[in-house]
């Protein structure tokens, strides 16, 4: 919907690729074309990259646009794209390989001077090397498998002598699990925030949007999303939307792109740890704030155009929120609840916005992800787009379906969401304790 | 006859994972509660159970086909 608008504000003309679940979206008749690309499961439609090719050729398409998800980070997708001789919307694919590599993206941003969490830059061999680099980088510290993932073998040491203990265990574990005893050491950032910042840019130059707040997230899905980060003071924003340029320019990045940031409020130093090569989920607060369509940017630029804005002419006005509605029950810990919508009344006034794919008759498919749609207000302040959020949320209804507007009602009346102080570790504990009651009022 | 019947719209599974054997094959004792199946639905995974005690016959729904709320999954006696 969001790219098809886009595309059209732009004149161009727009093919919309769905599966057969989908045929019936709001996408597909919107777009001034749709293609049926394959059967309902994404691997047989939306993951199929000859399927999408061979649509697009057909179709007579001189670029693609990937969205979010699905192959929008797939570096083979993006070249296959670019050798049928076909427009990828988004960098090149050897950025999206580079970026998409944890250890090369560290080693870029370094590269850039872009500060990242400071650890061991690969593996330590013995205890000794894993005290050395502790010292180094300062307590707390934490101990991973150099082989792992899924949070096998990680410890936190606060202290020297809590690493001589802990260090052994982790690689006992880190052997019994992967067959490899090699140890990481970083600096822990307890408690840290999620923030990031929209990067644009035309494969020479790069420009910022300025940072995103997205530190209230479930299970490292993010849930409620801000532009901007109030916890940050002027000077430390800008070092971090100027490191983000730097990183943008210094791979010669072309589109729209996010990086990633750990911000440790204690310390206030912030850290990047990933990019995302594509357009992400809560763009439109970044929109709502600087009025700039980042979607319609990506298009131009990947067409070959210069960035159409300079760095001075992006002001910043007010503040804004977006809360992602999902059909989900978030009274029944977040079953999935892919009903048929009945009712849908969308939330209006100045300043409200609503990114969706709803019609009233719709079956929510089951076979993709629970997002159904974004709720973005814009403000002149924090509290005032806090308010103006839980009016369009008591205004809008989607009936015959769950959605978690409960729980973004809950958020909105809570003391430490009004004033803005959470991080990343903040929401789960908040559902574990109950704050969630069936009322959507927070105890 | 007892039919299995799913409780969400989604793809049925009748295998914990694509390298392992069905949960359930013909003449299996099942107990109340026993795993027959998955349906994944929206990237979650719902374990499908029996509600009753039986004789396991046969599924009817296939392996990684989609499904809607109440077909038949599997049928027992």
């Amino acid at each position: 919907m969001r790219i098809v608008r886009a595309a059209q504000s732009l004149g161009l003309h727009s093919i919309q690729a769905h599966s057969e679940a989908d045929a019936d979206m709001l996408a597909v008749r919107l777009a001034d074309e749709a293609v049926c690309i394959g059967p309902a499961p994404s691997k047989e439609s939306y993951l199929n990259i000859d399927a999408i090719l061979k649509a697009a050729r057909e179709s007579g398409a001189d670029a693609i646009h990937p969205g979010y998800g699905f192959l929008s980070e797939n570096p083979a997708f993006a070249r296959e794209v670019e050798q049928a001789g076909m427009i990828f919307v988004g960098p090149s694919a050897d950025t999206i390989e580079r970026m998409g590599d944890k250890v090369a993206a560290r080693q870029a941003a370094q590269a850039a001077g872009v500060p990242v969490v400071p650890g061991s830059d690969g593996r330590v061999d013995g205890i000794e090397r894993a005290l050395a680099v502790a010292k180094e980088v300062g307590f707390p510290v934490m101990i991973k498998a150099a082989a792992g993932g899924g949070g096998r073998g990680i410890r936190i040491a606060k202290t020297a002598d809590e690493l001589r203990i802990l260090a052994p265990q982790a690689k006992a574990e880190a052997e019994a699990a992967f067959g490899d005893g090699g140890l990481y050491v970083e600096r822990a950032i307890l408690s840290p925030r999620h923030i990031e910042v929209q990067i644009l840019g035309d494969g020479t130059s790069a420009i910022h949007c300025y940072e995103r707040e997205c530190s209230l997230q479930r299970r490292r899905q993010k849930v409620w999303e801000e532009a901007g980060a109030v916890c940050l003071d002027d000077e430390t924003r800008d070092a971090l939307c100027a490191s983000a340029v730097a990183l943008a320019k210094s791979v010669n990045y072309r589109g729209a792109g996010t990086l990633e940031y750990l911000y440790d409020e204690a310390s206030n130093e912030f850290y990047f740890i990933e990019m995302n090569t594509r357009i992400q989920v809560e763009h439109p607060v970044t929109e709502m704030v600087t009025g700039i369509d980042l979607v319609a940017e990506m298009i131009k630029v990947s067409g070959g155009s210069k960035l159409s804005v300079t760095q001075a002419e992006i002001a910043k006005t007010g503040h804004a929120i977006e809360v992602r509605i999902c059909a989900e029950d978030p009274f029944a810990n977040f079953m999935p609840w892919p009903g048929q919508v009945k009712t849908l009344k969308e939330p209006t006034g100045d300043g409200v916005r609503f990114d969706h794919f709803l019609s009233e008759g719709y079956q929510i498919p089951p076979f993709y992800d629970s997002l159904l749609g974004k709720v973005i207000v814009h403000a002149p302040t924090r509290d005032m787009a806090i308010d103006k959020l839980v009016d369009a949320l008591n205004e809008m209804k989607i009936e015959g379906t769950k959605t978690t507007i409960p729980l973004h009602l809950a958020l909105a009346a809570d003391r430490d969401v009004r004033a803005g102080t959470f991080h990343t570790q903040w929401l789960e504990p908040w559902l574990e304790a109950e704050n969630l009651t069936t009322k959507g009022d927070a105890a | 006859m007892t039919e299995i019947q799913s409780p969400l719209p989604g793809t049925f599974y009748q295998k914990p994972s694509p390298e392992e054997p069905p949960f359930k094959s013909e003449g299996d004792a099942v107990t109340l509660g026993d795993v027959i199946g998955l349906v994944e639905v929206m990237k979650t995974f719902i374990q499908v159970q029996a509600e009753a005690d039986g004789i396991f016959v046969k599924y009817v729904a296939e392996d990684a086909s989609p499904i809607m709320a109440g077909d038949v999954l599997a049928e027992m006696k």
